[in-house]
Formats: structure tokens, sequence, C-alpha cells
């Protein structure tokens, strides 16, 4: 069931949680939506679903107009960051509560309901813990077992607020990836909520990066890594390393340092422009390049993980962060580098804003302008 | 508050011997000579005053027929107190969690005033009050119902003077539950006298049968309160503590302690009874 978001704005006394929020979610879709704390993202799922209700705009599932409909009659399946699983009740109980408080005439008789909660027991298989009580359980476990309750009543559509938020890291991917199975098999249309950017990269169909009360952008998460409207979208979506600097031609500098844009890009006079770059979009040489003058001090050295972060910092000139890059750890060992060591950073491609609120510029410099191998770290 | 329910959340010891908090001795030791000076101590002294009358006079003293009588309105008028008390108090603590009103902060002041207030004013107050020519009696009197001077009068005052245990225990438990609960119910489909029917007042169920029998223990040793609006006829308004009195006057002290220590006796049965099933109860919530 698809679900159309036009308009929706909300405000809490004098605090805009949501400003004319608009988002298309197509039938059969699974949607992050990604943001940092108080961005309203929860409150537009908990709108959604009919938990609160929006101050303009309208909900419509499936073309159908939703927004006057309570919850109760939205036939939404939830399920709450916190499990907010019914504590007096087994877990089987807590499975068969939907299908329990059905109307009379409309519910499924006792054994019907019995064979859909072990068979719901047995999706999320957590069959053998039917008679335990939450308390009893452990938060993955707690998880599974609100996520077969929101399903028992079939719904067509499944909404997560931080559905993995406070599990640890190996149950969390478990569950992602089990999230994942559920999803194709079941073909349901599933919005989560969460802060957590590899989450919704690694999950999500599409992705949803909202800030302020806003939606930024919504793309699928490869373009969303790649090409980020918005310097909140890459600021927000892994490290960025920028650089900002006064433009004059091709020409961009701030004190000692130095980028000379490649053919093409757009020329300006006395602007400032800021350069946005990827870890993986920089490389690290032991003398400047012809294109590049960026001078950095190795500030630490990480060597957990598939390669070597290095994080750098400026040498004669400033930046508000730290700068970060990774090497192979082939390069780690033949450079050697140690805590102190000064060196110079190469970009082979960069993400220009030349103004606030502006979608960048994206610029490569071709190899002919990379220069000479021997410098190469 | 809540020392019955907070005992029972998570908190254990690690090995024995070895304790991260200290001063665990000093306190324990501070806190059992206490228990033993202002309670344990005049509690043994009333056992001992009956323990040289022996079991015939004994159990002809708590059996004597008036003495009888008076359990019986005891009981029947306590029961009564306390739950109506269970449904006000579970009411008056719904209302002061759950809406926000103007003078909210003096209502919730004013559930303590029973508590405050000395109870034979409030025994006198309400009398006045409940007498036939008072403002609440002239009403009562229309329908020709005598309050004041009647068993009726007995309810009345011991729900004044207990209603706070049911609203002070019901209240924090209310507060501490997650409206997500709430709202999980409602998104699969339950109504609201269904949420309040299977999430809410399960959740509320310990605390409330620990306010109503606090209520009922309270009302079995109300005395001040009682004494002035029962009308104290033999047989039909009399209650326990008063018979105690009555003994007490007569100089029988041996008496008055063999019909106290009744009563102590059947209060410690069903505090402890309350605290064994609510232990019960809340091991389930919490997994132990």
């Amino acid at each position: 069931m698809s679900i159309s978001i036009e308009g929706i704005t909300k405000h809490f006394g004098s605090f805009q949680a949501l400003k004319d929020v608009s988002l298309d979610i197509p039938d059969g879709q699974l949607v992050g939506l990604l943001g940092p704390s108080g961005s309203g993202k929860t409150t537009l799922l908990r709108i959604i679903a009919g938990l609160e209700t929006a101050d303009g705009g309208r909900i419509l599932f499936h073309g159908e107009d939703v927004t006057g409909l309570h919850v109760r009659e939205r036939k939404v399946g939830f399920v709450f960051q916190h499990y907010a699983l019914f504590r007096h009740m087994t877990v089987a109980q807590n499975v068969a509560f939907g299908l329990e408080v059905m109307p009379a005439k409309e519910r499924p008789p006792a054994a019907e309901i019995r064979k859909r909660v072990d068979m719901l027991l047995e999706m999320v298989q957590l069959g053998q813990l039917a008679d335990r009580f939450p308390a009893q359980l452990s938060g993955g476990q707690k998880q599974r077992i609100a996520l077969a309750r929101a399903l028992s009543m079939k719904p067509q559509i499944l909404l997560l607020d931080e559905p993995f938020g406070a599990l640890d890291a190996k149950v969390r991917k478990d569950l992602r990836r089990w999230l994942r199975a559920l999803h194709s098999e079941f073909h349901f249309t599933s919005v989560f909520v969460t802060h957590d950017q590899e989450e919704a990269l690694e999950l999500s169909d599409q992705v949803a990066v909202m800030s302020a009360g806003r939606i930024e952008q919504v793309d699928r998460p490869q373009q969303l890594y790649a090409e980020p409207s918005s310097q909140f979208v890459f600021d927000f979506l892994g490290h960025v390393n920028v650089f900002a600097g006064q433009q004059n031609g091709t020409l961009l500098n701030q004190d000692d340092a130095w980028v000379r844009l490649p053919v093409g890009a757009a020329e300006r006079v006395g602007q400032t422009a800021q350069l946005y770059m990827r870890p993986h979009e920089l490389t690290l040489q032991s003398a400047p390049a012809a294109h590049a003058h960026l001078p950095l001090c190795i500030e630490s050295i990480s060597l957990v993980g598939a390669e070597v972060r290095l994080e750098l910092s400026a040498r004669g000139w400033a930046t508000a962060e730290h700068w970060e890059v990774g090497i192979t750890h082939t390069q780690f060992n033949s450079w050697q580098p140690a805590r102190g060591d000064h060196c110079f950073a190469v970009p082979r491609v960069a993400h220009v804003f030349q103004a606030e609120g502006q979608a960048p510029e994206t610029i490569r410099w071709q190899s002919g302008e990379l220069d000479d191998p021997a410098a190469m770290i | 508050m809540n020392r019955s329910l907070s005992g029972l959340l998570p908190g254990r010891s690690s090995q024995p011997g070895k304790r991260v908090l200290p001063g665990f001795a000093l306190s324990l030791g501070v806190s059992l000579f206490f228990i033993s000076i202002v309670l344990l101590l005049p509690l043994t002294g009333l056992i001992m005053q009956t323990a040289d009358m022996g079991w015939e006079r004994y159990w002809a003293v708590v059996t004597d027929e008036r003495v009888i009588a008076s359990y019986k309105v005891t009981l029947w008028a306590a029961a009564l107190a306390s739950i109506i008390n269970g449904l006000v108090g579970l009411l008056l603590a719904w209302v002061l969690v759950r809406y926000d009103f103007p003078g909210k902060r003096i209502m919730d002041a004013l559930i303590d005033l029973p508590f405050a207030l000395p109870t034979a004013v409030a025994g006198i107050t309400l009398t006045a009050l409940f007498a036939a020519d008072g403002w609440y009696g002239q009403i009562f009197s229309l329908f020709d119902i005598k309050v004041a001077f009647t068993p009726l009068g007995i309810i009345v005052a011991m729900s004044f003077t207990s209603l706070p245990f049911v609203v002070r225990t019901v209240q924090p438990v209310l507060e501490d539950l997650a409206p997500e609960d709430e709202e999980a119910a409602v998104s699969l489909g339950a109504t609201d006298w269904t949420v309040f029917r299977r999430i809410l007042f399960p959740a509320m169920w310990p605390a409330l049968m620990t306010g109503v029998a606090l209520s009922f223990t309270r009302s079995l040793g109300e005395f001040g309160a009682v004494i002035f609006i029962a009308g104290n006829m033999p047989y039909v308004s009399e209650i326990i503590s008063l018979m105690i009195f009555v003994r007490l006057q007569e100089f029988d002290h041996a008496a008055a302690s063999a019909i106290a220590s009744v009563v102590l006796i059947a209060s410690l049965i069903l505090l402890l009874g309350i605290n064994l099933w609510q232990a019960r109860y809340l091991r389930r919530l919490h997994g132990r």
C-alpha cells in the first residue's frame, strides 16, 4: 500500500516540528527516515500512524485520505522504540492481543488465534518462548516479539520507531538482515526512523534525510552518499573533509593552502567557496601536487578495520574539524607514518558549494593534472 | 511511598561479605533497634498483658457476645469503606495524573488532609454535617436515610480517614506507566475501555490492592473519627476500638489487651498476605 504525505506541518507549542513535509512512498518499499534528534522524523512517523495529529496537510494510504482516521482504523503495524510489550502478559498473550480485542463478530475462533500466534512466533523464531514474560527476554527477543505483535493484524503498512536503537551492534546487524528478509517475503510498505546513517543506507530502498522539520533529500542510498544535494546531507552521511577558501578565477586559497580547480569548473572572482571531499576522494603525498597545496599534520592513526584511518590537522591554514583520510594497510606498511609527520592531501574529486543552501558542483581532476607518481605514497 | 514495590525492583547484592555500599551494618542496626523500641516492644507488652489471663478467660473475653457484634460491625464497615475508597481513590488518582485542570495542585494537597487532621476533629465535623439537622444530613433525611449515629456513619468516618492510602499508592504507579503501552494497544485496534481493562488496570492492580488493604487495616483500628459519629449503641454501632476503650475504662487491662491482640493478628495476617501476593505478581513483571 503506497503512502503519500502532503504538506504536513506540526507545532508543539511555539516549536515547529514539521515544516510542510511532503513525501511519496511507493507500494512495497522500505523507506528510512534519517536525521539527527529533533529533526522531526519520529513526529512524522507518528503522524503517519495516527498517533499524532498534524496541524495541516494530508496523509493518504493507497490514494485514500486517512488524515481524519483514528489510529485504530488506520490498521498500521507500529513498532515502538522501547518495544512497549505488555509486561503482565506472556509472549503469546502479547502477540494474540490484537486478535483478541477484535469485536466479537469479526474475531477468529480461539483455536485459530492460537494457530496464528504460533505461526507468528515461528516466523520470528521464538516459538519456544511463548509462555515467558517480557521481563525474561533479551532486548533482541523483545524487539522480535514486538514485530510479531505488530504483524499479527496483517497490516499492509509497518512503521518502526528506532527499531534497533537500544540493541548492541551484533544483534542489530542480525535483526536488520532479518527485517530485510521479512520485508521482501511479506511485501508490506515500511517506514522506519533512525539516526544511524549506516542502518538507513544498508536497510532502505530509499532514504529521506530530515533536518529541522524538513526533508533535505530523498534518494536511493547510493545516490544519497555519492551525490548529496546539500551541505547538511554531506555532513550527516559519513565523514567529510572541508576546505573553505577565497575563489579567484580557478584558484581557491586560504592562507598557506590552495587548490586549483580543474578546467571547466565555474570560475568566480572574490567569492568564498567550500570544497567538500569524502575520505576516499583524497590521497596523501609527501610533496604537494601541482593542483593542490594542502599541508597537513598527522594527529592520530586508527589501525582497526579494512583500512587505516588517519586523522589530520591543517598546517598553516584552518579547518573547523580534523580531516580524515583512509589508506590501505599495504600503503601504511610501506610508508610507516607516525603521529606528528607532515604530508599533503591531493584531491581527485571534490564538491564545491558556492553558497548556503545551493546544490554542489562536482569536479574531477583529470589524471594528467594529477602529478608525479614518485611523490605518491 | 511504595516500599513494597521498590523493594522488589532489580538491585541485587553481589558476593556475601563484600558490599559496595558502606554503612550496611550500622544502618541496619539502627533500623532494627528503632523498630524494636517503637514497634515490637509495645506489641510484646500487649501480648505479655494477656499472658497471665489463661486461655479460657482470654477466649471468654474475645468471644463475648457484645465484642463479637463489634467485630462484625467493624469488619463490615471497614470492608465497605475500603471498597468505596478503592473506587473513589482510583478515580482521584486517575484524574490527578491524567488530566490538567486549574486547581490541580490544591486538590493534590487536599488529598492528604485526612492524615493531617486530628481524627477527633474529623469525627466532630462529620457528625455535625451528617446529623439530622446538618448540611448533608438534611438531604439524606429527605430520603429517610440516617447517617449519623448508625453504622452508615461509621463507614463515612472510616472512608474519610483512610482515603489517602489508596490515592497515594496508585498515583505513582499511574505516573510511571509508559504511554507507549496504551498507544501499542490502540494501534492494534483496542477500544479505550479495552485499554483500561486489559493494559492499565492490570498495571495498577497491585498498587490498588495495597492501597485498599492499608485503608482496610487503618479502618479496623480507627477510633477518634468513628466514636463521635457512630452513636455507639451496643450490638449495633460499637466498633472494636471502642470495646477496647470500654475495657480500659473498667481498668480491665488484660481484657483490653486481649481484644486488641485479635485486631493486631488480623491486621498482620492481612498485610502479610497482601505483601506475599504482590511479591508473586510483581516477580512476573520484573522477571525474577
